[in-house]
């Protein structure tokens, strides 16, 4: 997902009669459904996980501009350099919003940004995956797009208030995005023959990292354990690969796509596809900052911030000079 | 409301965050929809143009420091809403409608 | 006037908004604040829904059953008839926003004027567009006062950009036979009658910015007449017409 591997405070969850009464109140009103508000008392392992997982997601939005900024340039028409252009510019929207949400829990943005440039926060490992043809821009919408839709909309009802309403915001932009990529992916299917083979060839380059995205099974891990009864995670990695699966296996078969897993087949009996587990080795070594595109995508962040230093000290020094002038004028 | 649980530590070279409202066509009043940054209130009343209406004509806009808003405290809660969540004639479902009336 | 004529005119004004947006779009994700990343993405937009509509009226007027993605996709550098301006590569935020904001005055002025324009289609699509154009130059003017204002270092870099680009404004209100004949059919305004008005909304803004306007009135043309495009314009076009030069034909 855009939040992958978040560790929590790691102690396991504890029950109802282990907390003190106010731990209690909150976990009870997170239980009845209830939304945790930023002046709300929480626990300190609530507010940091939090952090790391919203502050998470909003790098991966704005990482995620790049592979498809790749292409803004070499758009094939006019239309769909517009529509592509819309769509990476709301991705800088919902990181902007995810970074507003995460500023409520007192880190800033500059100090997220700042963390992120030096390795202390990460982002997805989907973005760390080079854009080579066209037939990519359909593969992200049409995957990477469909994998984060199937966390983002039960994370519309997650506990903390400002991260709910800021995904609800998101979801309500987002739903034309995996439909634009999946358009591609019909132009191209119903395309020249060398279109065609573009578009499988993007299939198989995205079809196990779209699968990474949802991390490593974690049925058994404490963190995620806590992180579900906190509401800040709505279903396990498992459930959400295989319902990412399942709705993704009959729309490359609409497609005439091979999906590369020799192994997929419908099982009756679980009423879902059985499919071939991702590279794991590779995710970890993309996590440890070895993908194809870490060292790029990241240098591309800072030498921006870097470059546009000048330019938002500039802007705040002339806000100062005019307050000072109206005060003077008063 | 987005407001910080503490003030964040104020850094130098930060623009101030904003929070905005919008009032929208219908007349209806203005609303918070988020939060940006901006070096001052001009350009923050021009981002929220940019970042929250995609420029629609006809729109009404404000945006307020961040820090200026003061909000009620977590342990005031009860003092203030409780004694208007007993008024339930304030809420349309206390009402019964019978069905022949239709929607209301 | 002659429908060649016309169609000229109308790849003048396509073209400035085709070639301003890819540049401003190649911004995309490396803005110096997220705010500005979305609101350069904006005015890109903008510029590229302009460009189909007056690439599209340009295709419609040639009649050589060519779409408005063929004139943008399928010309090469001769035939590409905008400013030099909106070719120059970004530099920087400095150099990009002085280019925007200098093309902004020129762009409401020239579309206010069209908005009254003989040509009903003309008239619509510059209706549109001026609305759109009076919020960019809004923002682009406050931007670039606010850098020239600001620091030190954002004064030097504004006055880097305005030194830069100052010979290339010259050429937004050159005159020639398709322009006496568009002006002489009501179609669009004579480029020279912008001079006054582009004058004083640049002479005001800057002034507030605390620049100084550069006294050698030179100006590099060729661009509105395709003459002499500069050799960026042909580096632009590798990577815009790539696509559809690799796969002729193809449907994307």
């Amino acid at each position: 997902m855009y939040a992958q591997m978040i560790q929590s405070t790691g102690k396991g969850v504890k029950s109802l009669d282990e907390m003190d009464p106010t731990e209690r109140a909150f976990q009870e009103r997170i239980d009845a459904g209830g939304k945790i508000e930023p002046k709300d008392w929480m626990p300190a392992g609530y507010r940091k996980n939090l952090i790391r997982q919203i502050g998470q997601h909003a790098h991966s939005e704005i990482i995620g501009q790049l592979p498809e900024g790749n292409w803004i340039t070499r758009a094939p028409t006019l239309e769909r350099k517009a529509i592509l252009l819309a769509k990476v510019q709301d991705e800088a929207g919902h990181g902007l919003y995810l970074y507003c949400a995460a500023e409520t829990l007192g880190i800033t943005r500059d100090e997220m940004f700042e963390a992120l440039n030096e390795g202390r926060m990460k982002y997805s490992s989907i973005f760390n995956y080079p854009t080579l043809t066209w037939a990519d821009m359909g593969a992200v919408g049409w995957l990477v797009d469909g994998a984060a839709i199937m966390n983002q909309v039960p994370l519309q009802r997650t506990s903390y208030g400002p991260y709910a309403r800021a995904m609800v915001r998101i979801c309500k932009e987002e739903s034309f995005h995996q439909r634009q990529g999946f358009d591609i992916m019909m132009k191209m299917c119903a395309g020249s023959e060398a279109q065609k083979r573009m578009a499988q060839d993007a299939l198989n380059r995205f079809w196990y990292p779209s699968l990474m995205m949802f991390g490593p099974s974690d049925a058994e891990s404490v963190h995620s354990a806590q992180s579900m009864a906190w509401k800040i995670k709505m279903n396990t990695n498992d459930e959400l690969r295989q319902k990412f699966v399942d709705q993704t296996v009959p729309q490359a078969e609409y497609l005439g796509l091979t999906v590369p897993d020799e192994t997929i087949k419908w099982n009756d009996e679980k009423g879902g596809y059985d499919f071939a587990e991702p590279d794991w080795t590779e995710f970890y070594d993309v996590l440890a900052g070895n993908g194809p595109c870490n060292h790029d995508r990241l240098e591309t962040r800072k030498q921006a911030w870097d470059d546009g230093a000048w330019v938002r000290e500039g802007m705040l020094a002339h806000a100062a000079k005019k307050r000072t002038a109206k005060v003077a004028a008063e | 409301m987005n407001t910080p649980e503490k003030a964040a530590p104020k850094r130098t070279g930060e623009w101030p965050l904003f929070e905005v409202f919008i009032r929208g066509q219908h007349g209806l009043s203005h609303r918070h929809v988020g939060s940006l940054h901006a070096p001052d209130a001009e350009m923050a009343i021009k981002n929220a143009r940019d970042v929250y209406t995609r420029r629609n004509e006809g729109v009404s806009i404000w945006v307020v420091e961040a820090e200026a808003i003061h909000a009620s405290a977590p342990g005031e809660k009860e003092a203030l809403y409780d004694p208007s969540n007993d008024k339930v004639y304030r809420h349309p479902t206390f009402f019964d409608v019978p069905e022949e009336v239709g929607h209301m | 006037m002659d429908n060649a004529s016309l169609f000229q005119c109308l790849l003048r004004f396509g073209d400035n908004t085709l070639v301003l947006g890819h540049r401003i779009s190649e911004w995309c994700g490396k803005a110096p604040a997220l705010e500005e990343d979305i609101a350069l993405a904006n005015t890109a937009l903008d510029l590229i829904g302009q460009t189909q509509m007056w690439l599209g009226y340009a295709a419609e007027v040639e009649g050589a059953d060519r779409s408005a993605d063929d004139l943008a996709m399928l010309r090469d550098v001769w035939d590409f008839r905008n400013i030099l301006m909106v070719e120059r590569p970004n530099i920087d935020f400095g150099h990009t926003i002085m280019r925007q904001f200098l093309f902004d005055a020129y762009h409401h002025a020239q579309l206010t004027a069209l908005s009254r324009s003989s040509d009903p289609r003309i008239a619509e699509i510059a209706a549109k567009s001026v609305k759109e154009a009076t919020y960019h130059l809004d923002r682009s003017a406050e931007t670039v006062i606010a850098l020239g204002d600001g620091t030190d270092v954002s004064h030097a870099k504004m006055q880097n950009a305005l030194d830069l680009l100052w010979p290339y404004a010259g050429e937004m209100f050159e005159s020639d036979d398709v322009d006496a004949q568009m002006a002489a059919s009501g179609i669009a305004p004579d480029p020279a009658t912008l001079r006054d008005a582009w004058d004083l909304r640049v002479r005001d803004t800057l002034s507030l910015a605390t620049l100084n306007i550069p006294e050698d009135n030179f100006a590099h043309k060729g661009g509105r007449t395709g003459a002499r495009h500069t050799e960026h314009l042909g580096h632009m076009l590798t990577q815009m017409q790539w696509l559809q030069r690799a796969y002729p034909g193809a449907v994307w």
